[in-house]
């Protein structure tokens, strides 16, 4: 190392840009500081030790962190100064839409009537918040098209188990719950997870060439042991199940259930119905079609959907309205599955919800999908000469393409996705759907304007002209971020999981 | 680089046979298209294995799998040192990175496996699809 780069590096850290890396809030700990001070006493001091009995007391945490309040607002600015978010650009990730979420939607959830309910207040108290609950199971139930909803469910992959479990206990009140649940390959990862947690093994269909399902080999895996397919429409490759309807006979001539992964519903919401199309029972996300925040974990919700033969096991409460318009929690279901949450599931994120329907509209949430269609398929046509598309078919809400062009220059998915970042993209889904070797999976949303589509389209054009002409430069990147490639295969085999002090 | 002197799944494991134990583990085909290998989860020895059943699974940077056992029979022995040293399974697929042992209970399954020769003619097709 040269001195002149010893004296780089010895520089003072820079503080207020944020194209750094950030250390850690326990490394700018310095002995004594602190965020306050509290007064002198005006009182006798009194020991701890002479209120409280020793095994309630506990030691000085080693190493505890020693900031003044300066240095946190600092760290915790910096820190979400790095962060990429939907606020800041296009977040392409394919089948985890990550849409714009209307302000107003917060408004309304603040709002006090709804922030600062309780769920154990009387009933009389709370009719705004029951008679918001009952609405929005009014308009899920129209787009569904199904005559029950339960907003129970405080995830997509909660609603999968919410759903299940009405089967399981629809077909166990016939006699027999039954042993399989059929899941294609092209399907969400979450259903066999789901399945298996009801109390199902799972049975893998392999997908035609079109990425849907094979009627003749649906027709030989239907027994009379199988409780249900479920099947993600659109599927992972943002294809729709054309043959859904004959789906749907051939599950009902058996005795199974058709359940519908309605993640997706963001690309034909206000188009067709679930319920028209032979389906039992669909959840969805209200973070994917109806715009409530997404991200960090949650809060989320899952609705779920029923056809009448479902209807007596949803969960309970379900909220009803008396004759004279007040509302109610009916606890007196008996067939019901029990409480899948407590309280009526998050409750906040319904609120957004709402708003968000009642904003667009019938005609608006159609524009939405269609959108949404629109944007998909716009990238697939500025990118389609420049990245191979594993499968032909018409696209929905997502466009998926693969490696095989790139990978005669040994440039692969991973090191496109990198690439993107130095464009300012954030990358989009790679490698699922797991079909698809090589994966990039788009999902630009209906809230993106042409402008920034067109700014995407360019930096992936981009990237295919360097993976032929310069592929050193994409196998290497990103090269303008705080951090560079990491290095993803070690931090899974040797993870460090806390932090030591390294004096 | 696919020994001559194995039988091939087309779920993409091995199988070397000699004495009656058969050992186990995924071909160089399958940790190239898994990636780094980050877990390997192992059956006990001890317990037995069906042909075509899982009998583990396997972790990547890119995504988890099952894996499928060739042949049926009793776990003699497994690799304790993929815990540790997964990466075993990248770097030396047909030797340091094998999977389990297993004392062979139908050794006519074996002829429902292919040749080294017919298992790269399928993954040809595999990869050309």
């Amino acid at each position: 190392m040269s001195e002149q780069t010893k004296t780089e590096t010895a520089a003072p850290k820079p503080t207020s840009f944020h194209d750094t890396a950030e250390e850690l809030i326990f490394e700018r700990s310095r002995a004594g500081r602190v965020g306050y001070r509290f007064p002198a006493l005006d009182v006798a001091e009194t020991k701890l030790e002479s209120l409280l009995p020793g095994t309630l007391l506990r030691d000085d945490i080693e190493g505890e962190t020693e900031v003044s309040e300066v240095d946190v607002i600092r760290h915790f600015t910096r820190l979400s100064k790095l962060n990429m978010s939907i606020d800041s650009g296009l977040y392409p990730l394919g089948s985890c839409t990550m849409k714009h979420n209307p302000r107003i939607n917060e408004a309304m959830a603040r709002r006090e009537g709804f922030a600062y309910s309780h769920p154990l207040q009387p009933e009389h108290q709370v009719q705004g918040s029951l008679e918001l609950i009952w609405l929005l199971e009014q308009t899920m139930k129209e787009i569904f098209g199904l005559p029950r909803v339960t907003l129970q469910p405080v995830a997509g992959a909660h609603g999968e188990l919410t759903g299940i479990l009405m089967v399981r206990k629809a077909l166990a009140k016939q006699g027999n719950p039954r042993k399989v649940i059929l899941i294609p390959d092209s399907a969400h990862g979450t259903n066999p997870a789901s399945a298996a947690f009801a109390g199902y093994t799972t049975k893998e269909l392999k997908s035609n060439s079109h990425g849907t399902l094979d009627l003749d080999l649906l027709e030989r895996e239907v027994t009379e042991d199988v409780a249900a397919l479920m099947l993600t429409v659109p599927n992972t490759l943002g294809v729709f199940e054309g043959q859904i309807t004959k789906i749907a006979d051939i599950l009902h001539r058996k005795g199974a259930f058709l359940y519908c992964d309605g993640a997706n519903l963001n690309s034909f919401v206000g188009i067709a119905r679930p319920g028209d199309m032979g389906v039992d029972v669909i959840h969805s996300n209200l973070h994917k079609t109806f715009s409530t925040p997404h991200g960090g974990g949650g809060p989320g919700a899952g609705p779920v959907g029923v056809a009448e033969s479902l209807v007596p096991f949803l969960p309970a409460p379900t909220i009803e309205r008396r004759d004279d318009g007040t509302f109610y929690q009916d606890f007196n279901r008996p067939d019901s599955i029990g409480r899948m949450r407590a309280w009526n599931g998050n409750f906040g994120v319904l609120v957004r919800a709402l708003t968000y329907m009642r904003s667009m509209g019938g005609e608006g949430m159609r524009r939405m999908a269609e959108i949404a269609v629109l944007n998909a398929n716009y990238i697939r046509a500025r990118l389609k000469d420049a990245y191979h598309l594993p499968y032909d078919d018409p696209s929905l809400h997502e466009v998926v393409f693969d490696d095989k062009t790139q990978l005669a220059n040994d440039v692969h998915t991973l090191d496109i996705a990198k690439r993107l970042m130095d464009f300012g993209f954030h990358p989009p889904t790679i490698y699922f759907p797991l079909i698809v070797p090589g994966a990039l999976m788009i999902e630009p949303t209906e809230s993106e304007p042409k402008e920034e589509l067109d700014a995407f389209c360019d930096a992936m054009l981009a990237i295919a002209r360097e993976a032929k002409e310069s592929p050193e430069l994409v196998k290497s990147a990103p090269h303008t971020t705080p951090v560079r490639r990491l290095d993803e295969a070690r931090a899974a085999r040797q993870p460090i999981l806390k932090w030591t002090p390294s004096r | 680089m696919t020994p001559k002197d194995n039988r091939y799944a087309k779920s993409h494991e091995y199988v070397h046979v000699e004495g009656g134990i058969a050992t186990v583990g995924i071909t160089d085909y399958a940790q190239t298209e898994l990636g780094d290998v980050v877990f390997v989860e192992l059956p006990q020895v001890g317990s037995q294995v069906e042909a075509n059943e899982e009998f583990g699974n396997i972790e990547s940077v890119k995504a988890a799998s099952e894996l499928f056992a060739p042949v049926s029979g009793e776990v003699v022995e497994v690799n304790d040192e993929l815990a540790s040293r997964p990466e075993l399974v990248n770097s030396d697929p047909f030797g340091d990175g094998w999977m389990m042992k297993v004392k062979l209970s139908n050794a006519e399954e074996l002829d429902a496996l292919m040749s080294a020769e017919e298992y790269e003619e399928y993954v040809e097709k595999e990869a050309g699809e």
